[in-house]
């Protein structure tokens, strides 16, 4: 018989049960399989009742995160044969509400999101018409800023900070490194507005660096960076408003 | 808006969290090594005030301080300390992002700056306390 391997899956019914449960699969094991390819065979050939998100497959969408075995990684990612003769255990991501067995609730990191101002913010008065073309930028000031720009949304930061699955006011890592990566593009100027929700109890100050979301970031994003950098900042605003109270605020 | 509210399971968060994964381990005991440092702090303005109450009161202090268990109680904090200053120089460059144009300055250049300083430092401290 060929080789097979088994994991063993998180399961939550809303309508039926009151606590999750485990249930084992056993799967063919393949050499080239990711985790989610023995997932899709479990859907497609075991119990269709399996729910979980997916769509590319190819480490981009950011829809297939899932702990690992206790690590949140993008189960397109891994594969059976970093496991394998093992046991995977196959859970939703901590911090978040499951809504039915590996699919969790992402109302609260979206609405972070949206309030982050994720995009340029241009000053009233420098805002161009449209057919003066687009503000320009430099390769130089387009690095500072690129590596927090490569966020896929996946959430696997927010499963791996133990303050966020403490306290879910925290804003957390991606929402926090996508304010930082606007606030350091050289077109936007709307620092000032996003300032009162990062520089808030609930933003950076609630983050002590464990740093794992920035270790188990699947795009090299660096949150746990981002984070640090903001603080930096906002301290030195802190004590430019309190040395310079007369200095003129930008 | 006649959208009904799903039911959720919230699971636990037990306190022990960060006994489940060796990187949240490490970051506990990063934690607790603000404390020696804390502590070691406060000892150090004892050693002062001492100073100031003359050589009768510095020289018992100093007897004391040549114990067993002071020197054991030494060399914990120095490992506390240590692991302390290694693990935040090493996160250093996360914070002090530099550029030189499009190219960002490696991080074991910045972290190696915080090392040197740090060698120089004591040294400094060495030969003061050395009397050289």
């Amino acid at each position: 018989m060929a080789e097979t391997m088994k994991l063993e899956i998180f399961r939550y019914h809303p309508e039926k049960d009151n606590e999750p449960t485990f249930q084992t699969y056993e799967v063919p094991f393949l050499e080239d399989w990711v985790i989610l390819d023995a997932i899709n065979y479990i859907k497609d050939e075991i119990d269709g009742t399996l729910s979980y998100r997916w769509s590319c497959q190819m480490g981009v969408c950011g829809s297939c995160g899932m702990m690992i075995n206790g690590v949140p990684k993008l189960s397109c990612a891994v594969f059976l044969k970093d496991y394998y003769p093992d046991k995977i255990r196959v859970e939703p991501l901590t911090g978040f509400p499951v809504e039915r067995d590996l699919i969790f609730q992402m109302d609260d990191f979206m609405t972070k999101l949206t309030e982050i101002q994720p995009y340029i913010i241009r000053n009233k008065d420098e805002e161009k018409p449209l057919d003066e073309g687009e503000y320009l930028q430099t390769p130089a000031e387009l690095a500072r800023f690129k590596p927090y720009s490569m966020c896929i949304n996946c959430m696997l930061c927010y499963a791996a900070c133990p303050v966020y699955a403490l306290d879910s006011t925290f804003i957390g890592p991606a929402a926090i490194a996508l304010g930082q990566r606007y606030n350091m593009d050289s077109r936007d100027h709307g620092r000032d507005a996003r300032q009162e929700l990062i520089a808030s109890h609930e933003g950076i100050w609630e983050c002590t660096f464990v740093g794992e979301c920035s270790a188990v970031c699947p795009k090299d994003v660096d949150p746990a960076a981002a984070i640090q950098r903001a603080k930096v900042s906002s301290t030195i605003d802190w004590f430019k408003d309190v040395l310079i109270p007369w200095g003129k605020k930008k | 808006m006649g959208k009904k509210e799903m039911s959720t399971y919230h699971r636990p968060f037990p306190n022990t969290w960060w006994l489940k994964r060796k990187p949240y381990v490490l970051f506990m005991i990063r934690e607790l090594t603000s404390v020696f440092v804390a502590g070691y702090c406060i000892f150090l303005l004892v050693f002062v005030y001492k100073l100031t109450q003359g050589a009768d009161v510095y020289g018992n202090f100093i007897d004391a301080l040549k114990s067993p268990s002071s020197v054991a109680l030494h060399f914990i904090a120095l490992a506390f300390v240590l692991y302390h200053t290694i693990t935040w120089f090493n996160l250093t460059p996360k914070i002090l992002v530099l550029y030189k144009g499009e190219e960002r300055i490696p991080q074991g250049l910045v972290a190696g700056m915080f090392y040197a300083g740090w060698v120089v430092v004591s040294v400094i401290v060495a030969l003061f306390v050395l009397g050289m």
